[in-house]
């Protein structure tokens, strides 16, 4: 198993770096215009939010496994965590608002320690709860295998990221063996209910490139995911969301590293689309940190490119404050405008 | 120019509508037709593309299907067997001419 950028000392570890190479394209042979005039010329600088609909809470970079281009740079050396604390804090906020949907990421998040806890709470205050499982964890130990039925228990909607339909893609992006406990999983999940039709039971899962290229048609790559897992394992589950790869951490660091950090940029640009531009869901959601901090999204928490309000913890939560801000965006933020768009919920345009 | 191809060239084809717009047009319109989803999905038409960019031994064309096969989610072993459609193409077509030659060598032949 690789190590996380962290734990081997790369200079990609640090968010400042990564906003160094992120803005010196030029240094890389492409010249690229600089993101916020190309919102300026769509009419979308400075970018408003919309009324916030999600909040996002990464309760930890703990993870069983390390992937190829995670942009939180997770894995199990990884040892921030959510304190229980800053989950009531996280609770507290939510009560005094009607955001109706709280998303829940990592790392693993089911690693933390207070995650049930915390699902149970979430539950009790009756809001739609995502999960982003990645699989592998339900039957990584003993202690996991329940979690299908706890999902089900609590009408968590489980998002999970599997990029490819076959073993040697798939493991190659997550880890030896990753796809073969994927499949594992997914049975497990399918035996409680999730994706199968009428149970309600969301099960959605997550494609994302394997490799510096855009991901091609949602509804195609659906059609194919759906096709292969039901006739070669007899698998179901309800979405595919295709995922754009942003160029952040990891995989930020296998762009470089490849020698695809210029021509992938470059794709990024020519693909830019006004539409894709105008629904990226950093508008509708905040995004909460392991340590309690806010940010537009998970990957403006990788680059600590904290919210840009006078709220900027989750004890000061006020939405009519935050609703006053304009998002913060850079040179990453090409990856959620590309093409057909990017989003956790897939496609955007 | 020190080769005959240059990677950046393939972003320039747009570029020859500069020299005859009308027919340059019609054919990129037609171009665009042509990929569209049909009675052939995306990911067929390009692994056909594939194949014959492999045929045709045409460097932008293999350069750009390949990366358009990985987008529309084709696997490494679709697009290798679409290579080997157009090898075995190729090579039958150099092979059934055997019979000409043949044909050819018993006509001459006492």
């Amino acid at each position: 198993m690789i190590k996380s950028l962290k734990a081997t000392g790369n200079q990609l570890a640090d968010p400042a770096f990564q906003l160094t190479v992120l803005r010196s394209e030029q240094a890389e042979g492409a010249h690229l215009p600089s993101f916020h005039e190309k919102m300026r010329a769509a009419g979308l600088f400075p970018l408003r939010p919309t009324e916030a609909t999600v909040l996002q809470i990464n309760v930890g970079k703990m993870c069983n496994q390390v992937c190829r281009h995670c942009h939180v740079d997770a894995g199990p050396d990884r040892k921030e965590i959510m304190t229980r604390e800053t989950m009531q804090l996280c609770l507290d906020a939510l009560a005094q608002t009607t955001i109706p949907t709280v998303d829940l990421t990592g790392g693993a998040p089911e690693m933390n320690p207070d995650f049930r806890w915390f699902v149970e709470q979430l539950h009790a205050l009756g809001r739609h709860i995502i999960v982003r499982c990645n699989l592998t964890i339900i039957v990584a130990n003993k202690k996991y295998h329940d979690l299908p039925e706890f999902f089900r228990a609590h009408g968590v909607e489980v998002v999970s990221s599997l990029p490819f339909y076959n073993a040697k893609t798939t493991d190659r992006q997550r880890g030896d063996g990753v796809f073969d406990d994927s499949i594992k999983a997914l049975k497990m999940l399918n035996a409680v209910g999730y994706g199968i039709e009428g149970s309600g039971l969301r099960l959605n899962l997550v494609y994302n490139p394997n490799g510096a290229f855009l991901p091609g048609s949602q509804k195609g790559l659906q059609d194919q995911f759906k096709r292969a897992l039901s006739k070669d394992f007899g698998i179901v589950f309800n979405e595919l969301y295709a995922i754009t790869n942003i160029p952040v951490s990891r995989y930020l660091d296998f762009l470089l590293e490849s020698g695809n950090y210029a021509g992938y940029m470059d794709k990024l640009v020519t693909a830019f689309n006004p539409a894709a531009a105008a629904g990226v869901m950093c508008r509708s959601t905040i995004s909460v940190s392991w340590d309690g901090y806010l940010y537009d999204c998970d990957f403006n928490q990788m680059l600590d490119l904290k919210v840009a309000s006078a709220v900027q913890h989750i004890r000061d939560f006020s939405a009519s404050t935050l609703a006053e801000r304009a998002v913060v965006v850079n040179q990453h933020c090409y990856g959620c405008t590309a093409g057909s768009g990017s989003s956790c919920g897939g496609a955007t345009a | 120019m020190s080769t005959y191809y240059n990677p950046a060239d393939l972003a320039k084809f747009g570029n020859i509508t500069e020299w005859q717009a009308e027919a340059g047009r019609k054919f990129f319109d037609y171009y665009g037709e042509v990929f569209k989803e049909g009675a052939l999905t995306e990911r067929e038409k390009s692994l056909i593309a594939l194949a014959v960019a492999h045929a045709v031994q045409c460097p932008y064309c293999i350069d750009a299907y390949t990366s358009d096969s990985l987008q529309k989610g084709a696997d490494e072993a679709q697009m290798m067997e679409a290579v080997h459609v157009a090898a075995a193409i190729k090579g039958g077509a150099v092979l059934v001419h055997g019979v000409q030659m043949m044909n050819k060598a018993k006509e001459l032949s006492m």
